[in-house]
């Protein structure tokens, strides 16, 4: 049973080569942008006018560099998909993958799968800001996608600060309770901001529930803090694996867990500042994609992280996809769909992997 | 090898440690026992540095807090006595965390590293758990996985707490003889804390006993594991022989109804 027994082992030529670390998956990463290829192209071609699966392919082609390619669109088409459809598409699949992917980070850090991008109050923090904006300071410079920055990195910091002098430690759990605590706080000033414009609440409820129609303008915006955030969080998976085993393990194994924590939660909350201010507030993505990742290709945050990227963009594309159709020719909130999708998906994920995950 | 000199550690406004001396020579195991509460862990947890103390840590000759925490990880390798096993990760995984002091921040894991790993595997017959999910384990294999980790740090101290918790009598057995090999095999200084006296007594060379966070009596086990002392100390009626090897074994007596 012990060290003796090593001696009669048979393996293979190569002993390293039979059990591979937990990493994403070449096959798992192509199979996720498939799905997300796929899911772009019907996120193209959803909506009205008539145009053909192909003529869409063949128009991505043309948009390539180096590529030349006859859809044979009309003008007006080819304005349609480039104008609205393609940076509608963009958009949603750029905030998607930053809300899973912020999601993802959130629950590495404080090692609970149910942590949320908006639990440090940023999404408070950004519905505070935006309504004090609507209402209270209209037509001034202070537009909403800024002033949701603002404020979402404005509440992560309030809940940080507090946290972190409530509990000298640092330990997740007095971060996830100043979280809340400044979460109920800001919303309730939120609230009485909001009543005093009620003349202003259709504009500050669509915001609240979510919009990826921005157009090419909110795509150039949000791509360098997308860049950004998920470089830095995609390069800590390895370090998220290691924080697994508690701060003062990890520390054992020379990482110092304050500093990694305090770089993932800045970056995740980057890109949750960075999707609030350009599509308002989309919930349940940060929660359902990072799971449903985990269900299907296990719980190392090497893979988690990259996969939430791709699977979260798919995700919203879809929910956006949805949105526009299912009542056509009105459109729904993006952020309903989220959640009237998102709860059953998360179910059947749950469902299919009953027993083999925790 | 270890050095410790005037270690005191405050927790909660409470003296857990106060003034403690340690000195551990290269090669040698010695075994921390002490009542509950005696600050046995937190001794460990000083010397790892992942806990704020007076007094100096020297290890190989440097001092502690002139260490940057990988440095340290490479000197000095600790397996808690609960330690957080995330249930979906391998073993192969698991024992890799090991190598973290070694693997530069952004950087992954070498062929080498994972050949380190299979290496320890082997040596702990762990080489068909390499797949197995750490959830999954029963007791006595857990205690090797986690064993594994610390092996894989290739540090020359292993400071192990309670290695034997929750195991059943044999397989107390084969992970303390496992310790015990490996010392011998690859020159490890070891540091466990025990709170079996009889096992203490029988694998360590040397006793360290601590009552209320002041070492009270060090030395051979025959020295320390006397019918006074651990009479004082632990509250406890005993009854000491000598037992395999001249070392002694502590039986608990009963009181008379």
């Amino acid at each position: 049973m012990l060290a003796e027994q090593a001696t009669g082992r048979t393996e293979g030529r190569d002993p390293v080569a039979h059990v591979k670390p937990a990493r994403a998956r070449p096959v798992w990463l192509a199979g996720a942008l498939a799905l997300l290829a796929v899911v772009m192209i019907a996120g193209l071609l959803g909506g009205a006018a008539d145009i053909a699966p192909w003529q869409v392919v063949l128009q991505v082609a043309d948009w390539l560099p180096f590529v030349s390619a006859d859809a044979g669109l009309t003008p007006v088409e080819q304005g349609l998909l480039y104008e609205l459809r393609l940076p509608r598409v963009l958009l949603a699949a750029v905030v998607g993958g930053l809300l899973a992917m912020a999601g993802a980070g959130y629950q590495g850090v404080f090692r609970n799968p149910l942590a949320d991008p908006y639990l440090l109050g940023a999404a408070a923090g950004a519905g505070l800001t935006t309504t004090v904006a609507v209402v209270l300071l209209p037509g001034s410079a202070l537009t909403t996608p800024v002033a949701a920055f603002a404020g979402a990195v404005g509440g992560v910091f309030l809940a940080y600060g507090l946290g972190s002098a409530a509990g000298r430690t640092g330990g997740t759990a007095t971060l996830v309770l100043a979280g809340v605590a400044v979460t109920s706080f800001l919303t309730a000033i939120q609230t009485f901001v909001q009543q005093l414009g009620v003349e202003e609440l259709r504009r500050v409820y669509s915001w609240i529930l979510g919009d990826v129609g921005g157009g090419w303008e909110q795509v150039r915006l949000v791509l360098p803090y997308a860049v950004v955030a998920a470089a830095v969080l995609l390069a800590h998976g390895r370090m998220l694996d290691v924080l697994a085993v508690g701060d003062e393990e990890a520390g054992a194994l020379g990482v110092r867990a304050t500093r990694v924590r305090f770089v993932v939660l800045l970056a995740a909350s980057l890109a949750t500042a960075a999707a609030v201010a350009v599509s308002g507030l989309i919930g349940f993505v940060g929660i359902v994609v990072p799971h449903a990742v985990r269900r299907l290709a296990g719980g190392s945050y090497r893979s988690v992280l990259p996969l939430s990227l791709i699977g979260g963009a798919a995700f919203l594309v879809l929910a956006d996809l949805l949105a526009r159709t299912v009542i056509a020719p009105a459109e729904l909130p993006i952020g309903v769909v989220t959640m009237f999708v998102g709860a059953p998906f998360f179910v059947a994920v749950l469902r299919m992997t009953r027993g083999t995950a925790t | 090898m270890i050095r410790v000199k005037e270690l005191s550690v405050r927790l909660g406004g409470r003296e857990v440690l106060d003034g403690v001396d340690v000195d551990v020579s290269r090669g040698e195991w010695l075994a921390v026992v002490g009542p509950n509460g005696a600050g046995k862990s937190t001794l460990l947890k000083a010397v790892m540095g992942v806990l704020a103390h007076r007094g100096e840590v020297v290890l190989d000759d440097r001092r502690g807090s002139g260490l940057k925490p990988r440095e340290r990880a490479r000197l000095v390798a600790y397996a808690p006595q609960t330690p957080a096993l995330p249930p979906d990760m391998t073993v192969f995984d698991y024992a890799l965390l090991g190598r973290t002091p070694y693997i530069p921040y952004f950087g992954r894991e070498s062929r080498r590293d994972r050949e380190i790993i299979a290496g320890v595997l082997a040596r702990l017959g762990l080489t068909g758990f390499a797949a197995r999910r750490v959830g999954e384990l029963s007791g006595g294999e857990r205690q090797r996985v986690v064993l594994a980790r610390a092996l894989a740090q290739q540090a020359p101290v292993l400071l192990l707490d309670e290695p034997t918790t929750a195991l059943d009598l044999g397989h107390q057995q084969q992970v303390l003889e496992l310790v015990d090999r490996l010392r011998t095999a690859d020159g490890l200084t070891v540091i466990t804390t025990l709170h079996d006296l009889t096992l203490a007594g029988q694998y360590a060379d040397t006793l360290l006993l601590l009552a209320g966070g002041r070492s009270v009596a060090r030395g051979r086990p025959a020295e320390v594991l006397t019918g006074a002392l651990v009479g004082e100390h632990f509250d406890a009626r005993v009854m000491i022989e000598p037992g395999p090897g001249g070392r002694p074994v502590v039986h608990l007596v009963r009181g008379e109804t």
